[in-house]
């Protein structure tokens, strides 16, 4: 959850790249692309990155379970103490590390987060995967990568690329938390 | 900047709560195969305890090394405290070796708050028991399990302990633990009645916000919790209570009274429990009684305040009244 940095972000300037049945629609193709890469989703494991990752973890395990007729395992992954920059803020609030009962020993697994920016917040997840379990091998999809990376991560699937510069903003709004889907682009206040 | 825990009565609901929340993710670290964390990575936490207790040190020790601190175990025997040191001097030695936090128990009430506020040291001052005065971490421990008991493991994050009846019955003039779980259950809306003989009610108990009985069976039908004391026979230095005998019949939970207390409600104490004087072997085995839990909890709760008052650049927990002084 590489979204910091829009916090300062205000609605009045921002305008939609993405709306409601476009992110539907972009999750079905991921949820496509994990089958087939995936051969069938037999060992997938969804684990979502908090807080809409998370969200976005348990639309895309419905969506798989219409396509192979399986249930598939969804749980959620939160990075916070293992973050890289824990000193430089206030400690956050913990949120939720919910792994399914079957554990991630010899699956796949495959984080789910909303934005990928720096990398920064998979390094850290990647970190806490390896004090859970060992999974057969991780993959990473998310809704929004907006470029920037600090580290040598990237997506292996990608809702829609978004050129940023590092004055704009990328905000996901998702009717769980927030009453509607979209995503945001704006400019940072200064 | 401060950050430290001194008093119980320190925090606001929202810290404790946040306290309370944080421990129970917290809890999850200890039902996983690797029992570690990296957040205090390259921290050094020195556990200063001038008192014996084992107990609250390797409870301390076990949550510093889970989130990967450096711990350092001082004890005042065999110390040059024995020869006549001074805690100025022991802490500026401390400060001098770039300690990142002090857990200190001492015999004297105050010595944590001293040690803060002093200047002698820039550490963040964990209170791990001052003399008759404060046990934060037991206090927050105590409100975890009832929280987990009495509202639920999942129903109750984020939530209080408001409405519920705690009684705390025994030794009150000489139990820290009891001054601190008065202090937090009031602030997280319980209300609290305190069960004692006269003689061991301390004096202005009138200014504590809660209430005083003296007859413990007229208030068991109505607690979700009792917390039975132990009696503290080494500060027994004059005739409280005429015998033991005396003491167990009036103030000891035996089967008969827990079989008064409502189904929901639960049977607690610090530790170490002195069987057949304060608490029979029967309510101590029984199911209701969550001393195991509460040592269990106490792991929980140390990481979680560990976390917040270490674990960032400032600590996430606010202290209004040791900022005000």
């Amino acid at each position: 959850m590489d979204n910091q940095d829009t916090s300062d972000h205000q609605a009045s300037d921002a305008r939609p790249v993405l709306e409601g049945p476009d992110i539907a629609r972009v999750l079905t193709r991921i949820a496509h692309e994990i089958v087939e890469r995936a051969k069938g989703a037999d060992d997938v494991v969804l684990l979502g990155i908090p807080t809409r990752g998370v969200f976005l973890a348990q639309r895309l395990a419905v969506k798989l379970e219409e396509i192979t007729d399986r249930r598939i395992p969804v749980g959620s992954l939160d990075i916070t103490m293992y973050r890289d920059d824990l000193r430089m803020h206030p400690p956050r609030a913990l949120a939720r590390t919910e792994i399914p009962g079957d554990g991630i020993d010899g699956r796949l697994v495959v984080l789910v987060d909303d934005v990928l920016f720096s990398g920064r917040t998979i390094r850290a997840a990647l970190d806490a995967l390896n004090d859970i379990g060992r999974p057969r091998a991780v993959q990473l999809a998310v809704l929004v990568d907006r470029g920037h990376r600090e580290l040598p991560i990237r997506a292996d699937y990608v809702g829609k690329n978004l050129p940023t510069s590092l004055r704009e903003t990328v905000k996901v709004q998702l009717a769980e938390e927030d009453g509607r889907d979209t995503v945001l682009l704006g400019v940072k206040q200064t | 900047m401060q950050r430290h825990l001194i008093s119980a009565a320190d925090l606001t609901r929202d810290d404790a709560v946040l306290i309370l929340d944080t421990a129970e993710e917290m809890a999850r670290v200890a039902d996983r195969p690797i029992k570690k964390l990296p957040t205090l990575r390259g921290r050094t936490i020195v556990n200063l305890f001038f008192e014996d207790s084992t107990r609250t040190r390797i409870s301390f020790e076990a949550a510093e090394k889970r989130l990967s601190a450096d711990v350092i175990n001082f004890t005042a025997k065999g110390s040059s405290v024995s020869k006549g040191e001074s805690l100025k001097d022991t802490a500026q030695t401390l400060e001098a070796m770039g300690v990142d936090a002090v857990v200190i128990r001492h015999g004297a009430s105050g010595a944590p708050y001293r040690l803060a506020t002093s200047g002698w040291i820039d550490a963040a001052v964990i209170n791990a028991g001052d003399g008759t005065h404060q046990h934060p971490t037991q206090a927050l421990l105590d409100a975890f399990t009832m929280r987990r008991r009495l509202v639920g493991r999942d129903a109750g994050i984020g939530q209080d302990l408001a409405g519920k009846r705690i009684t705390i019955v025994g030794d009150i003039l000489h139990s820290r633990v009891a001054r601190s779980n008065v202090d937090l259950l009031h602030i997280l809306g319980a209300q609290v009645t305190l069960v004692a003989p006269p003689t061991l009610v301390p004096v202005g108990i009138e200014t504590w916000p809660c209430e005083v009985a003296y007859d413990l069976d007229s208030t068991l039908a109505k607690s979700d919790a009792v917390m039975m004391l132990r009696v503290q026979r080494e500060r027994m230095n004059a005739a409280f209570f005429p015998t033991e005998r005396e003491y167990s019949r009036r103030y000891g939970l035996d089967g008969d009274r827990m079989a008064r207390m409502p189904e929901h409600a639960i049977v607690m104490h610090p530790g170490p429990m002195v069987r057949g004087m304060e608490i029979t072997a029967e309510v101590a085995d029984s199911d209701r009684c969550t001393v195991v839990e509460q040592v269990a909890n106490g792991v929980s709760i140390r990481m979680a305040v560990l976390y917040l008052l270490l674990g960032g650049n400032e600590p996430a927990v606010s202290h209004t009244r040791i900022e005000e002084k």
